[in-house]
């Protein structure tokens, strides 16, 4: 006689009333989250849609931002590549700088600082975060860009044969080098914030282990706390480039921007597509308008796309 | 970095208890079942110990007059002892104790606990490894330790495993390959790993892992090796391997073990301590030969914890 398998059972649960409404406060709360993040979206490709098919795919290649002059015939051409660009070389200038101090600065309050200065270190590195782009701005125009003119001039004496470093013009200031610089220090207190969680995140038992066979503590942080902490701090990284390549003002207040692509980083003259849509937004007729929406969105979805991948990372590191 | 010649001591144990033949000396499969019903102190005196060893002054390690405190909680009070090459020490008691913060303190892991603070001295070949000056890493590399929980590293490979000690302690090694087969050997694991060495540490099983542990120890070739209850994580059959190693490896070197098995202490010691706390700080209430511990204590109270009475 064969056995009669039974089909697997249906499993519920009756919530009772209070936790119905509390369920209903966070469902929507977080519904809400999302909802806006795709309006959004929406508004953005609703507004620039006209001006990005109009371009098509030189929208995001073309390097010329020109506004129509019917008395010439001359058409309008707007293409952000040379921003996108920019906005990629002092992202990632600002974490080639950053993000080195940003992780020394977690192993030391992580495994280095005594007590008394880790807990005032903490709070006064959490509250850098919380500066204003534009007191950044400001700051590095007036007080970090006269010595980094001088750091750029030194770079540029004796790696000048590299050809980032070269310089077909003598101005120095106001270049990708000075916004990436004013950058990094921007993203080091997320940087140093994820980082210094992760590392605090190390078990213990490997710690011990790493000493108990006579590990300095040099040689164990290398040997049990970056392979632990890797993921944390790449995902720690990435947020630091999506708060770099979002921002405007600080780069606004620092930068050239000059609508070319340039491999100089030292030269003044550079791009970034957050503040050439601050730069351009005041005048902008109402086709300008449109491409700088459209601008406006793939900037979203840059930063959109990186703030992803990071969390990803971060928490594919996390289940490890 | 070679080894001690074991089989001097050899000569010694097989002398020593002339009524056990080499062989059960060597294998040992006989005395050491864990599901054995046999009492303790039948146990303890079918071990093949290293007894005949007199501690030659001024060799091994011992501790002195060692008090610990946690902060203003004082958790061990004048504990000494001596752990002299070629024997293996159980210290036993029950939980809370301070057994483990005991074996701690003796390769200067009792530090890395904030407000923990010690007074004694900790003696490693007539030095006391607690002096101003002393560089703790060459402590460590003389006492090695073996935890609770198997902890290999988990981003390392099981032949990486093997020689973290030497890459964490900056030692250059020539024959690199030598040293990871004896330590495995030794360690009682080459033949289950010899063809996958270049896998993950967190591949193997719990108390291969533990073995890979106490083979990632040797390698840096210690004197002491300490072992925080080393099987409690673990089968009866891997804890049957361990204790195995444990007995091989006591001709070379002196082991020091805190276990919460009565009968394994009484399977792999030459020596037991006792310790107890009744509330207050941790003591040593009675140390002396396994034999004597588990068969005539001269403290109620250690008859009573090794009889099962409490703990």
């Amino acid at each position: 006689m064969p056995k009669t398998i039974p089909a697997p059972r249906k499993i519920t649960t009756q919530p009772r009333f209070t936790d119905k409404v509390f369920r209903g406060v966070v469902t929507s709360g977080g519904l809400f989250a999302g909802l806006l993040l795709g309006l959004i979206g929406f508004f953005l490709v609703f507004n620039g849609f006209e001006a990005m098919r109009a371009a098509g795919l030189s929208f995001i290649t073309g390097f010329d931002w020109v506004d129509a002059v019917p008395e010439d015939g001359q058409p309008a051409s707007y293409g952000i590549g040379a921003m996108l660009y920019g906005t990629m070389v002092t992202g990632i200038l600002a974490m080639i700088m950053g993000v080195p101090v940003a992780v020394g600065t977690a192993l030391f309050l992580s495994y280095y600082a005594p007590e008394w200065i880790k807990k005032p270190m903490v709070v006064v590195v959490d509250v850098m975060a919380a500066i204003p782009s534009i007191v950044f701005g400001l700051w590095g125009y007036f007080v970090l860009m006269p010595h980094a003119e001088y750091w750029a001039k030194l770079i540029h004496k004796y790696f000048g044969f590299i050809p980032f470093f070269d310089m077909p013009a003598p101005v120095f200031t106001r270049s990708p080098f000075i916004a990436g610089l004013v950058l990094a220090i921007m993203i080091i207190p997320i940087v140093t914030a994820v980082s210094r969680e992760v590392f605090a995140q190390t078990p213990l038992e490997r710690i011990q282990a790493a000493y108990a066979l006579g590990a300095t503590k040099w040689t164990m942080i290398k040997a049990v706390v970056f392979p632990y902490g890797r993921g944390g701090v790449i995902g720690g990284a990435m947020l630091g480039l999506g708060r770099a390549l979002g921002e405007t003002v600080a780069v606004y207040t620092v930068l050239n921007l000059v609508y070319d692509i340039r491999i100089e980083v030292l030269l003044s003259a550079g791009g970034n597509v957050a503040s050439m849509i601050v730069n351009k937004f005041g005048e902008a007729d109402p086709v300008e308008l449109q491409a700088l929406m459209g601008a406006g969105f793939v900037l979203f979805l840059v930063t959109l796309g990186v703030n992803f991948l990071a969390n990803f990372i971060i928490n594919k590191t996390a289940r490890e | 970095m070679s080894n001690e010649n074991p089989t001097e001591s050899k000569g010694n144990r097989e002398e020593e208890m002339s009524q056990v033949t080499p062989k059960q000396a060597s294998g040992s499969k006989t005395t050491s079942s864990p599901g054995a019903t046999r009492s303790l102190s039948e146990v303890a005196a079918a071990r093949t110990t290293n007894l005949g060893k007199a501690p030659q002054p001024g060799s091994g390690l011992e501790a002195r007059g060692i008090h610990a405190w946690f902060g203003k909680n004082h958790v061990l009070e004048d504990i000494s002892m001596e752990f002299a090459t070629g024997t293996v020490t159980a210290l036993i008691g029950p939980s809370g104790c301070g057994k483990s913060t005991f074996i701690r303190t003796l390769n200067r892991m009792h530090e890395f606990i904030p407000t923990a603070a010690l007074a004694g001295q900790v003696l490693l070949d007539g030095k006391d490894v607690y002096e101003p000056g002393v560089d703790v890493t060459k402590i460590r590399l003389q006492v090695g330790m073996v935890f609770q929980k198997p902890n290999p590293f988990p981003s390392m490979t099981i032949r990486e495993n093997v020689l973290s000690g030497l890459k964490l302690s900056q030692i250059k090694i020539s024959n690199p390959d030598e040293l990871l087969e004896s330590c495995l050997r030794r360690a009682g694991l080459w033949n289950e790993v010899k063809d996958r060495l270049d896998e993950y540490g967190g591949s193997l099983s719990g108390g291969q892992q533990q073995r890979l542990c106490i083979a990632r120890s040797l390698a840096v070739n210690p004197q002491v090796l300490l072992m925080d209850e080393p099987c409690s994580a673990l089968d009866p059959g891997s804890t049957l391997r361990i204790e195995e190693t444990i007995r091989e490896l006591s001709d070379s070197m002196s082991i020091v073990i805190v276990t919460h098995n009565m009968q394994q202490a009484a399977r792999v010691s030459d020596y037991t301590g006792f310790l107890l706390s009744d509330g207050g700080p941790g003591r040593l209430i009675e140390s002396s030969t396994t034999v004597e511990i588990f068969t005539n204590p001269k403290e109620k109270r250690t008859e009573d914890y090794v009889s099962g009475r409490f703990g």
